[in-house]
């Protein structure tokens, strides 16, 4: 569910890596006297201090695909560290969401299996036997349509399509506006949107502020063949590298990954279409045979904990929305500059149901290449 | 078994002229080897899997997918950017090759060209299209064009990039071949410039150009990263599209699809083989 520009033998590469390098000091199971691999909640375990000290007993964790740059990770990763002393083990940094899951079934029985995820709603939606349930304590934040009921899985931060484009332009409020003249070749996806789920989402966007509904993609590809048309759209898709060239000024994704900060970019402006919010979040889900239980369920509080220096705040600091957010408005905990530095939103929010991300893909693997080609 | 325990054994003295004999086959062990793990062994699995389903069990329906419209329209893409990028660099390639023939055999140009062809003939991929992007993409430092953008005439003339060094180091040598002595025999009985290459160095060179072009052809097929590198929002060919059913993480990944997908890209290259042999046998009637 990361960028869909990596390579597959990248992925390859850094797998045999770390089946070459990992250690095997494997050393699962209790913690003064609790299985916490069984545990379903902090208090059920025997309540935080008791996890606490199980977890700093394993002394390890094992992460996988969180780039250090996404949604603030690489900082969120050192202060779990720094605050419990427990090393965290970070593979396949640029991984998809399936390759998560791949590596959960290649490792489970060793040492160097992942212990928690982070992937997409999808992924997560179709693994829920690879997982075990758990109950972060701040679990009654989290809005009920964004959590499995269990616990199996528990959407963490997300965010909303965003356009972001280069000051050049001047001032864009609405997507028809980049069927002018000026933008020829500017437009661009992350992405094939066959492939890659920000892509997708793309298209959905545009198709919502065309006046389609979620259930019904065509009028965003519609849009898509106009602006391929008047030879506005880029064939190449952006990437970190090809904004700041300049290559692709206009960009549809994420809005936490279309942020200046996050692109690098001075001249770079954001924004989300009045008629058309989108949003997509990511899920956290723990390994069923984690090999470090206890360390994976106090990250889980850890990253849904409301603190300042907690996941929820970290995450809002790297520019992406936690779950937790509108909780945290009204009970203040939330960094209030951290919130104000993110696109402003008008309009109710759409997620896409698993029938309506299905049906959107089905439309685009038999329509996308003939409106664009 | 008594040579091999002789040869073996090494301290005693053999006498001369006494070789092991080792059967003829032996030799060839290596290459059926090499070509039997690498080529037919993956192509194998590639091929069963390409008529199964996801779950495992056989599915031949699958194969109607092929010249269902979506689909054919990739093999009709890729078809396209081979035929352009073959033709144009066989092309191209012959001519500069027939020029660095006829300049002197160890001569600087020569030598340039030979050494600047082989490596640019590996000048594909990632590299290529960042060499064109960084030159007269739309951020560029000489110019900022689109044309490039095209599909197929933009990036089958950036394939011609990479085709024709290679036509030149494939093709070089049957130039080289050309007997001086052949064109003054036909011009001593009389026959002008165009009747020597038409009757003469034209039937002569056919089937290594035609075979030379099939090459080139196969080249393009298989290029992946030059064209995912430029336009990879769009799925044009049919390696892009393999790369889809690998990788999709929108809910369109399936291997199988993949397979499938490799295996009519082997039916297009037999089909290609078997136009060229004909060809090639009406090429060399001539000759026998």
């Amino acid at each position: 569910m990361r960028s869909p520009y990596r390579f597959t033998l990248v992925g390859v590469a850094a797998l045999a890596l770390l089946a070459a390098g990992c250690s095997s000091s494997s050393n699962s199971g209790s913690g003064g006297g609790t299985n916490w691999s069984t545990v379903s909640s902090a208090s059920a375990g025997g309540g935080m201090s008791k996890l606490i000290a199980a977890a700093k007993k394993e002394g390890q964790l094992n992460v996988i695909a969180l780039p250090p740059t996404w949604a603030n990770y690489g900082n969120i990763i050192k202060t779990f560290s720094t605050k419990y002393g427990i090393k965290v083990n970070s593979a396949l940094p640029d991984g998809t969401s399936q390759q998560e899951v791949d590596t959960i079934k290649q490792k489970n029985g060793t040492a160097a299996a992942p212990d928690v995820v982070d992937v997409g709603v999808s992924v997560a939606l179709a693994n829920t036997s690879l997982f075990t349930p758990y109950k972060v304590s701040t679990w009654s934040a989290i809005p009920a349509a964004q959590k499995n009921s269990t616990g199996l899985w528990y959407n963490d931060y997300g965010g909303y399509m965003a356009v972001g484009y280069s000051s050049k332009f001047g001032t864009i409020t609405s997507l028809s506006q980049l069927l002018g003249p000026k933008f020829k070749n500017a437009v661009a996806l992350n992405g094939n949107p066959t492939a890659a789920n920000a892509a997708l989402n793309g298209v959905m966007m545009a198709n919502l502020a065309e006046g389609g509904s979620a259930s019904d993609i065509s009028k965003g590809v519609n849009f898509f063949h106009e602006l391929k048309a008047k030879g506005n759209f880029s064939p190449v898709s952006a990437t970190g590298a090809t904004i700041k060239s300049g290559s692709t000024p206009v960009v549809f994704n994420w809005d936490y990954l279309n942020l200046p900060s996050y692109v690098g970019v001075s001249n770079w402006k954001v924004f989300i279409p009045s008629n058309a919010v989108l949003g997509g979040y990511y899920a956290q889900a723990i390994n069923k045979s984690a090999p470090h239980p206890a360390a994976a369920r106090l990250w889980e509080e850890f990253l849904y904990s409301q603190a300042t220096d907690g996941g929820q705040n970290l995450w809002l600091q790297g520019g992406a929305r936690p779950v937790e957010q509108v909780a945290m408005s009204s009970n203040g905990s939330i960094d209030k500059a951290a919130a104000a530095k993110l696109p402003a939103v008008s309009g109710s929010p759409v997620f896409l149901s698993q029938g309506q991300a299905t049906g959107a893909a089905t439309y685009l693997a038999t329509n996308w290449a003939k409106a664009v080609g | 078994m008594s040579v091999a325990a002789t040869t073996e054994a090494g301290a005693r003295p053999s006498r001369a002229g006494r070789q092991p004999h080792l059967p003829a086959w032996l030799g060839t062990v290596p290459f059926f080897a090499y070509v039997g793990v690498f080529l037919l062994w993956p192509t194998g699995i590639l091929v069963v899997n390409a008529f199964k389903n996801p779950s495992g069990s056989w599915n031949f329906g699958g194969v109607s997918t092929l010249w269902g419209p979506v689909v054919r329209s990739y093999f009709i893409g890729s078809f396209k950017l081979c035929l352009i990028s073959a033709v144009a660099g066989a092309v191209f390639g012959a001519l500069v090759a027939y020029a660095v023939a006829s300049g002197k055999p160890d001569g600087a140009v020569r030598r340039f060209a030979l050494a600047g062809s082989g490596v640019l003939a590996q000048f594909g991929g990632v590299t290529l299209a960042f060499a064109f992007q960084a030159l007269i993409g739309p951020a560029g430092l000489l110019f900022h064009a689109s044309w490039y953008y095209n599909f197929p005439w933009g990036i089958g003339l950036i394939y011609i990039y990479f085709q024709v060094p290679l036509m030149v180091l494939v093709f070089l040598p049957a130039i080289d071949g050309l007997k001086a002595q052949w064109r003054e025999a036909s011009e001593s009985l009389g026959s002008s410039t165009w009747q020597y290459w038409r009757y003469v160095g034209g039937p002569l060179l056919a089937p290594a150009f035609f075979g030379a072009a099939l090459l080139l052809f196969a080249n393009a097929l298989s290029a992946f990263a030059t064209i995912e590198a430029w336009e990879n929002q769009i799925a044009y060919t049919v390696p892009q599209e393999i790369s889809t059913s690998l990788s999709s993480e929108v809910g369109l990944a399936n291997v199988n699809a993949a397979d499938l997908l490799a295996f009519g890209m082997i039916v297009m290259v037999a089909v290609v083989m078997t136009g060229y042999a004909l060809l090639q046998r009406r090429a060399a009637r001539w000759l026998r």
